[in-house]
């Protein structure tokens, strides 16, 4: 991993690197025990049980789609409330990002409030539209995007703030229309934001747990994303539920490390 | 100056707290100390009101309670999770902790329980018998089979002969009362005490014996116990007249 550090690297002090030593082994212990307890013989028969393979398949189906949704709405709101300044501004930034500190099953609660058959719109979406969305993937993709965007919004908007905005006048007064300059200039510039934002934003969705089980159930191939299988072999076959872990935890590894490399450099 | 001022508070409090571990630990006289009950999410409300029951007839004892899914805390304890007595919905769980010699004594079951269908309040649907479920247009939601009230669900439907595609496998029975609860699926199968416990918005539709299930409850006192008399002193309540009465208040059935 050999990456360009323009900054000069300095001295060390020892009770920093102590700490940080001890902040770093805090999150390789609990993977050490997970790679010890690994059941390398039977591994590669439970991951390719048919059950492991359509919950993977399932999972990276709806953080995937979670993902391209939150991108979809997440970036034109954080350029909101970058850009444009309202009365409320603040409240409803808090409001959008507080899935966050939600606990994920209250939100499943919410999203059942909301959108489930007796819900405030989910009456009339499943009344007059037909939409059923409780049970169902598009179900799960809603509770992965409700819980993973703030971490979008959040990135994006910094990203947004922090951009120089000389760039986008210097286009506007050499006669560009305000769409190109949105297309060619400001999304460009706030790339690295958003890829991060984007990249933080599926491991959330991929890894989503209680706002699923609560809002879009249970069910192979449907519904059960990975970390609801995990959950199930953990009770009925507990190597089973590690060899799973392992695997999305190498999934999002290998996505972090390579996108980290790739568009965010070192810093 | 204020940092270390804090370090040695907390010291202080580690050594302390152990010292006073160390000593309740030692004098552990009849029905004094504490005991941690590990129990199947079902037991909640009729444990809670035997444990305050309890404490209030042994003052000096203080009853701590673990619940969750059966094959939950199993695993748990399995990991080396502190506990002095286990009571698990059904006995293939409990077989687990004997098969790993995890116990201190042989199971003894304490109470039994039977499945119920639940709708919601009104039964809007007029489901009247498992065979109801399968109707085009029921939204029905079951315990996933590998939990045991999914199992058991499985088998009710088995023996009336149906069978029934939910729209979820949910991850314990809680979550299915509260599913129906919220008006999002039409029925479900659960026990009949989880019925009484889902308060007014639920009500059950009976499941005839020659389709039912009966799960029994065992309980034992765990290998790790500190509190070996304690614990037996607790188990010996619950299996009591008087704990017994609190069970079939909840809707348990006497072993």
């Amino acid at each position: 991993m050999r990456v360009p550090n323009n900054r000069s690297e300095s001295p060390l002090p020892l009770p920093l690197g102590l700490l940080a030593g001890v902040g770093a082994a805090f999150f390789i212990f609990p993977l050490l025990g997970l790679l010890v307890r690994m059941p390398w013989a039977s591994a590669w028969l439970k991951l390719t049980s048919p059950t492991a393979l359509q919950a993977l398949r399932l999972s990276l189906l709806a953080s995937l789609s979670a993902t391209a949704l939150a991108i979809a709405l997440g970036v034109p709101l954080a350029w909101v409330y970058a850009r444009v300044s309202f009365p409320g501004r603040n409240l409803l930034r808090a409001l959008t990002t507080l899935p966050m500190v939600l606990p994920p099953v209250v939100g499943g609660v919410a999203l059942l409030l909301a959108f489930g058959r007796r819900g405030l719109i989910g009456g009339w979406l499943s009344d007059v539209l037909g939409i059923h969305l409780p049970f169902t993937t598009a179900g799960a993709i809603m509770a992965e995007t409700f819980v993973a965007m703030p971490f979008l919004i959040l990135t994006v908007e910094a990203g947004f703030r922090s951009m120089d905005p000389r760039f986008e006048d210097a286009a506007r007064t050499l006669g560009a229309r305000r769409w190109t300059v949105l297309w060619r200039v400001t999304l460009p510039l706030v790339r690295p934001s958003l890829v991060a934002g984007a990249v933080l934003c599926w491991a959330r969705a991929l890894g989503e747990f209680g706002a699923t089980i609560t809002f879009a159930g249970n069910f192979p191939g449907t519904t059960q994303t990975m970390p609801l299988a995990v959950y199930l072999a953990l009770e009925t076959d507990p190597d089973a539920a590690i060899a799973l872990s392992l695997v999305l935890l190498a999934v999002s590894l290998v996505v972090l490390v390579a996108l980290r490399d790739r568009w965010l450099g070192s810093a | 100056m204020r940092g270390r001022l804090a370090l040695v508070a907390i010291v202080f409090v580690v050594v302390a707290g152990c010292g006073a571990g160390a000593q309740s630990a030692a004098s552990a006289s009849p029905l004094t100390g504490s005991i941690s009950v590990v129990a199947a999410a079902s037991l909640t409300a009729a444990f809670q009101v035997i444990g305050g029951a309890f404490q209030k007839l042994h003052p000096g004892a203080k009853v701590q309670f673990n619940f969750g899914g059966s094959s939950t805390l199993v695993t748990q304890i399995k990991e080396g999770a502190p506990g002095d007595l286990f009571a698990s919905a059904d006995q293939p769980t409990m077989q687990k902790l004997v098969d790993a010699s995890l116990l201190a004594g042989s199971p003894q079951v304490f109470a039994k329980n039977k499945l119920a269908i639940v709708v919601g309040a009104g039964n809007p649907k007029r489901i009247a018998r498992l065979a109801d479920l399968a109707r085009a247009g029921t939204v029905a939601v079951f315990c996933a089979p590998t939990v045991p009230c999914g199992n058991y669900a499985r088998l009710a439907l088995a023996k009336a002969g149906v069978r029934v595609a939910p729209v979820s496998q949910e991850l314990d029975v809680k979550a299915v009362v509260s599913k129906v609860a919220l008006g999002e699926a039409d029925a479900g199968i659960v026990y009949v005490t989880d019925v009484k416990a889902g308060g007014s918005k639920v009500q059950g539709v009976p499941i005839p014996n020659s389709e039912n299930v009966i799960a029994s409850y065992p309980v034992a006192i765990l290998k790790g116990t500190h509190n070996t008399q304690l614990a037996r002193a607790f188990l010996d309540y619950v299996v009591s007249s008087a704990g017994q009465t609190t069970l079939a208040g909840f809707g348990f059935a006497s072993p």
